[in-house]
């Protein structure tokens, strides 16, 4: 489709983000009205259930006893293991829920409780959430991003129309937190305003007390910690001319700290009298007997457990050092790089580094912890579109096993290619002579991006293990539908994927850490925006 | 980009596989099964089901053919005595025959979007993300897309001066689903005069009647007299009993839930006046079975005369008649006649609406579709679909009422009113001003009581689904939001038929014309890509 036979291109493109925004609104929608995860399975149901729960018992018990196994509070059933902001959630919603229909709350009648307007209620709770916290903050991340590009560098992806669209269309939040239902975009929508307060205002206050928040709605946050510590550390560092240096790095330090401790004895203070409550929450929070990993997660442990069975060789406690080990030699080029040659553009891309590392070698990952991955590499794909959307991609079909589960196939297929589709409206809008296998060309894809350019050789090499790997997920994927697994395998199929994923993720860390490391040196300072 | 654009929507449309549908899904389940089972001599007499075939032949061929691909699918779904059967495989069926036959809708509206220089994508757009059509068929469960599809293709062929093929197609669709003939007598003055008139005249007025092609009308007429003959033939012996399933007159004047028409308001004054009556003391027959307590069947008015069906044809046929006539005025005229086909297209489908004998609320859609493809065609028509859009799709609301769809509902619908409220005024406006304003506040461009009586449409939709329950009220008096919601919408298709029977709208010689005039003179050379 050439520029000068199409009249109707700057109609379409110049305002996608109104229709695009509701389109992902509507995919939610859509997603929504499919079952939940443990839906009708007595006697533990599922994800939805323990959310229900918790506000069963957050909004019928007193705060101190939250944690803590009493005769109205069974920790045995779905017990609270969330950090107490998650508490504080459940406790609104369940309020809420208590004035609408007492019986979805009463406390141990409601077990396994389910009727059409609860549900109702429960998914637009979900939707509120997100539209609130998640879109909001990626809508100003996207916003700020064409600012502060100049016009000649201003690519398709780097417009706020289509960049926020194709983040928000992003098929594995949508899939989990809509359709297996979970609140991660609170969570993530905390962090991801955390981020912009660094990336985009430079406010360190505010990126700090948003980041504890989101680490004090679900404590996975962690997976993001050493990157926001090593950026903040090092900005401490930086001298102002006409101060004193020393003094300036104390002031700037306290100011940081204040703010860590300030929120979280804030958010803590409702719940603790004592040390002894603290411990108790953390013991909930940070449950080490329950092993390595769960079901089949597509780390380093989980493929290598294949080979030696690794939880008869080590103990739990042995496992956890191994894993803190790996964890940080896995993750500690990209902080150092972080802190010695500090760049903002650094920021993201380690953040991506350091959670894949978590994700890849920490103990106790769910595979829904890949989305603590996946949204940096969302804020990250206007810079590298081809990398992102291949990593995007896996990481969607890597959680393929969980959504089979929950019945959620059709979902995934639909969000995966209108997610595919409007990539590919955005290679149109670029202007070049595009059509719908550009997207599998990694030369077009960086050269509608204006960004880095690899040689010839390169970009052919990544185009075709590109579509090599699409052909893997494929294959796997319609191997686990429609072929039965011999009998003394029955997990096959969950493995297969499960190590598919492992490798690549691994060639994604190699990669991404590459990416940092070639980025230069560069004291933040304060944007200019750029006039357009 | 179509590409792409299609296979968003066929997304889309894919998730609602096993949400909740009407009862119309068994009843088309149960035609497959009679027309795979019985001779054709018995497919208009059976009554294994109450859902008995009332549809024209071809429709009946047409589920003939599905049901021998349905029997790969299911073998159970075509025993005429599995009365709502509903495995899945027979939903995966049935939902997939519905959004693969709706490719037919898609490349008509792709034929017809091409007609169009500025803005054929734009309409291209508006077209297929439909939301009434992707509510109706894809959740409710219809074949509308495939009916609107073909009579795209006949409009298609009319435009191209291809009239009888254009006649041909529009005789397949009349023998699809006969709720079309509302649209034959625009067909018929059209290619009466456009056609069979071989002599076009400047100014409208004088027809040479020595340019009358008797050769031009005997094509037309065999050609449909050959689609008819081939869909009624076989039935030659019965066609009393075929003819009275598609007619039924004992279903009443209107449907369960009021369509928003003049009716609605009859309807309506009639119950005003029967309370008024109560309190006053004057006696009046009082009825059990309410209008709308869901029950198909024939009802007395209270203190209103009763209609007749003949009363509801004559007003839809006088109320046709301008419309009728001004299109055979322009007519005439070459440039002209094509887009007054399609404006006389609507407006008879509005008068349809108006006045028909028990209308659905589904055949909003006649009007919505044509308006929809005008939009792009004039300022005037983008302004009474911006209008219609919101009206006219919102009455459709209270055809799936499970709340767990309500979000569902809003977002298909907001969706494409971004569509029409954001892309339309660019197509009218100048780029410039819009950077400087807000797109929004310029779109529009409607009046203050338009906008009023829009917003009075979000209110509605938080009365009807909050306030209304907090009220209690939805134990006493649980159909009060459906009578508000279809006469407040008659009150804007009402407001829309009578602005857009303005006859200074019409004239030729209006300015608004000349405005037009250029917009039309693009309507043949063009090129989609």
């Amino acid at each position: 489709m050439s520029k000068r036979t199409d009249p109707d291109k700057f109609i379409v493109t110049k305002y996608v983000l109104y229709p695009g925004l509701l389109l992902a609104l509507l995919v939610r929608c859509c997603v929504a009205a499919y079952p939940y995860s443990g839906r009708g399975a007595p006697p533990m149901f599922g994800d939805f259930e323990a959310q229900r729960h918790w506000q069963e018992v957050t909004v019928h018990t007193p705060a101190r006893d939250w944690y803590r196994n009493t005769t109205h509070n069974d920790l045995q059933y779905w017990g609270l293991d969330y950090p107490p902001l998650s508490a504080y959630h459940s406790l609104l919603l369940g309020l809420v829920a208590d004035w609408l229909e007492p019986e979805s709350v009463r406390l141990f009648a409601s077990r396994g409780y389910e009727s059409e307007t609860h549900e109702t209620f429960m998914r637009w709770t979900v939707f509120l959430s997100d539209l609130y916290f998640y879109v909001t903050a990626v809508l100003c991340i996207c916003i700020h991003m064409e600012r502060v590009t100049s016009k000649s560098e201003l690519s398709v992806f780097k417009r706020t129309d289509v960049s926020t669209v194709i983040c928000l269309l992003y098929p594995g939040i949508i899939l989990i937190d809509h359709g297996h239902f979970q609140y991660n975009c609170v969570s993530l929508g905390l962090f991801l305003w955390a981020t912009f307060f660094i990336v985009a205002i430079e406010n360190d206050i505010m990126a700090t007390i948003f980041f504890v928040l989101a680490l004090n709605y679900k404590q996975m946050e962690l997976y993001h910690a050493l990157p926001f510590f090593f950026y903040l550390l090092r900005k401490c560092f930086i001298t102002v001319t006409n101060e004193s240096s020393m003094a300036h790095l104390i002031y700037r330090f306290t100011k940081l700290a204040i703010a860590v401790i300030g929120t979280f004895s804030a958010v803590w203070y409702p719940l603790v009298h004592s040390w002894d409550d603290v411990l108790q929450i953390l013991h909930r929070l940070f449950p080490i007997k329950r092993g390595v990993f769960e079901d089949k997660v597509s780390n380093v442990w989980c493929s290598a457990n294949v080979f030696v069975k690794l939880k008869h060789v080590y103990n739990n406690e042995e496992m956890v050092r191994m894993c803190v080990m790996s964890t940080l030699v896995a993750c500690m080029p990209s902080c150092l790089d972080l802190f010695f040659r500090i760049n903002r553009k650094k920021f993201v891309l380690c953040l991506i580094n350091v959670s894949l590392a978590f994700f890849l070698f920490s103990y106790q990952v769910h595979e829904k912890s890949i989305l603590l991955v996946a949204i940096p590499v969302t804020i990250y794909l206007p810079d590298d579109p081809f990398t992102s959307l291949w990593f995007l991609l896996l990481s969607t079909f890597s959680m393929l096993p969980l959504l089979l589960k929950d019945g959620l196939l059709l979902p995934l297929l639909c969000t995966s290619s209108i997610y595919l589709s409007f990539y590919s409206i955005a290679l149109h809008l670029s202007g070049l002579e595009t059509n719908i296998f550009s997207v599998l060309s990694a030369n077009t894809v960086y050269e509608a991006a204006k960004t880095k350019s690899y040689n010839h050789v390169v970009m052919k090499l990544f185009s075709t293990m590109f579509f090599f790997s699409l052909q893997g997920m494929i294959l796997l994927g319609l191997g686990s539908l429609l072929v039965k697994p011999p009998p003394q395998y029955p997990d096959l199929f969950p493995l297969l994927i499960s190590m598919y994923s492992c490798l690549h993720f691994i060639f994604f860390l190699i990669y991404f850490t590459y990416c940092q490391l070639q980025l230069p040196m560069c004291l933040p300072v304060q944007l200019k925006v750029k006039k357009n | 980009m179509i590409l792409e654009l299609l296979i968003i929507v066929t997304a889309v449309k894919i998730y609602f596989i096993p949400l909740y549908r009407s009862t119309d899904f068994e009843v088309h389940r149960n035609w497959l099964a009679v027309t795979n089972n019985l001779t054709i001599d018995q497919w208009y007499h059976d009554t294994t089901s109450k859902w008995t075939l009332d549809y024209p032949p071809f429709f009946a061929w047409l589920e003939l053919a599905l049901s021998y691909i349905a029997k790969m699918f299911d073998p159970a779904m075509v025993k005429i005595e599995n009365l709502d059967y509903a495995s899945e495989m027979t939903v995966l069926f049935q939902r997939l025959s519905v959004i693969i036959l709706d490719f037919v809708y898609m490349y008509g509206a792709f034929r017809c979007a091409r007609f169009i220089s500025r803005g054929n994508l734009l309409v291209f757009l508006i077209l297929i993300t439909n939301p009434g059509l992707i509510m109706v068929d894809h959740i409710h469960f219809q074949y509308n897309g495939f009916l609107f599809g073909v009579l795209f293709l006949s409009m298609a062929n009319l435009f191209e001066n291809n009239c009888v093929y254009a006649a041909f197609w529009f005789a397949m669709l009349l023998n699809l689903k006969h709720i079309f003939l509302y649209m034959a007598p625009v067909y018929v003055v059209y290619l009466l005069r456009a056609y069979c008139f071989t002599v076009s005249s400047k100014d409208g007025v004088h027809t040479p009647w020595y340019s009358f092609s008797v050769v031009n009308l005997i094509k037309l007429a065999a050609t449909v007299l050959f689609v008819f003959g081939l869909s009624f033939g076989p039935f030659i012996n019965q066609l009393p009993q075929v003819f009275a399933r598609l007619f039924p007159f004992k279903r009443g004047l209107s449907h369960a839930y009021w369509a928003p028409n003049f009716w609605a308001f009859y309807n309506f004054a009639d119950k005003i006046l029967q309370h008024l009556c109560l309190k006053f003391g004057i006696p009046v027959v009082t009825q059990e079975a309410s209008m709308t307590g869901g029950l198909v069947q024939e009802y007395q008015h209270a203190v209103l005369p009763t209609i007749t069906p003949a009363t509801t044809f004559v007003l839809t046929a006088v109320s046709m008649m301008p419309a009728l006539v001004k299109l055979w005025h322009l007519g005439a005229d070459t440039k002209y006649r094509s887009l007054s086909f399609a404006r006389c297209l609507t407006l008879c489908s509005t008068c349809a609406f108006m006045f028909g004998w028990h209308v659905h609320e589904k055949a909003i859609l006649m009007i919505l579709i044509p308006l929809s493809y005008l939009s792009v065609l004039g300022k005037m028509d983008a302004r009474f679909y911006t209008f219609m859009s919101v009206v006219g799709h919102y009455s459709l609301f209270p055809l799936l009422y499970p709340k767990k769809l309500l979000q569902i509902k809003i977002f298909l619908l907001l969706t494409h009113l971004c569509i029409v409220f954001y892309y339309l005024p660019i197509l009218y406006e100048p780029k410039t001003k819009l950077s400087r304003k807000s797109a929004f506040l310029l779109v529009p461009r409607l009046t203050a009581l338009q906008i009023l009586y829009l917003c009075g449409l979000i209110g509605l939709c938080f009365y009807e689904n909050v306030l209304h329950i907090f009220l209690g009220l939805d134990k006493t008096l649980p159909f009060l939001p459906l009578m508000i919601t279809s006469v407040y919408c008659a009150l804007g298709v009402f407001y829309f038929w009578v602005q857009s029977l303005d006859p200074t709208d019409w004239k030729f010689e209006n300015k608004n014309v000349t405005a037009r005039k250029e917009l039309l003179i693009q309507f043949r050379d063009s090129a989609f890509y």
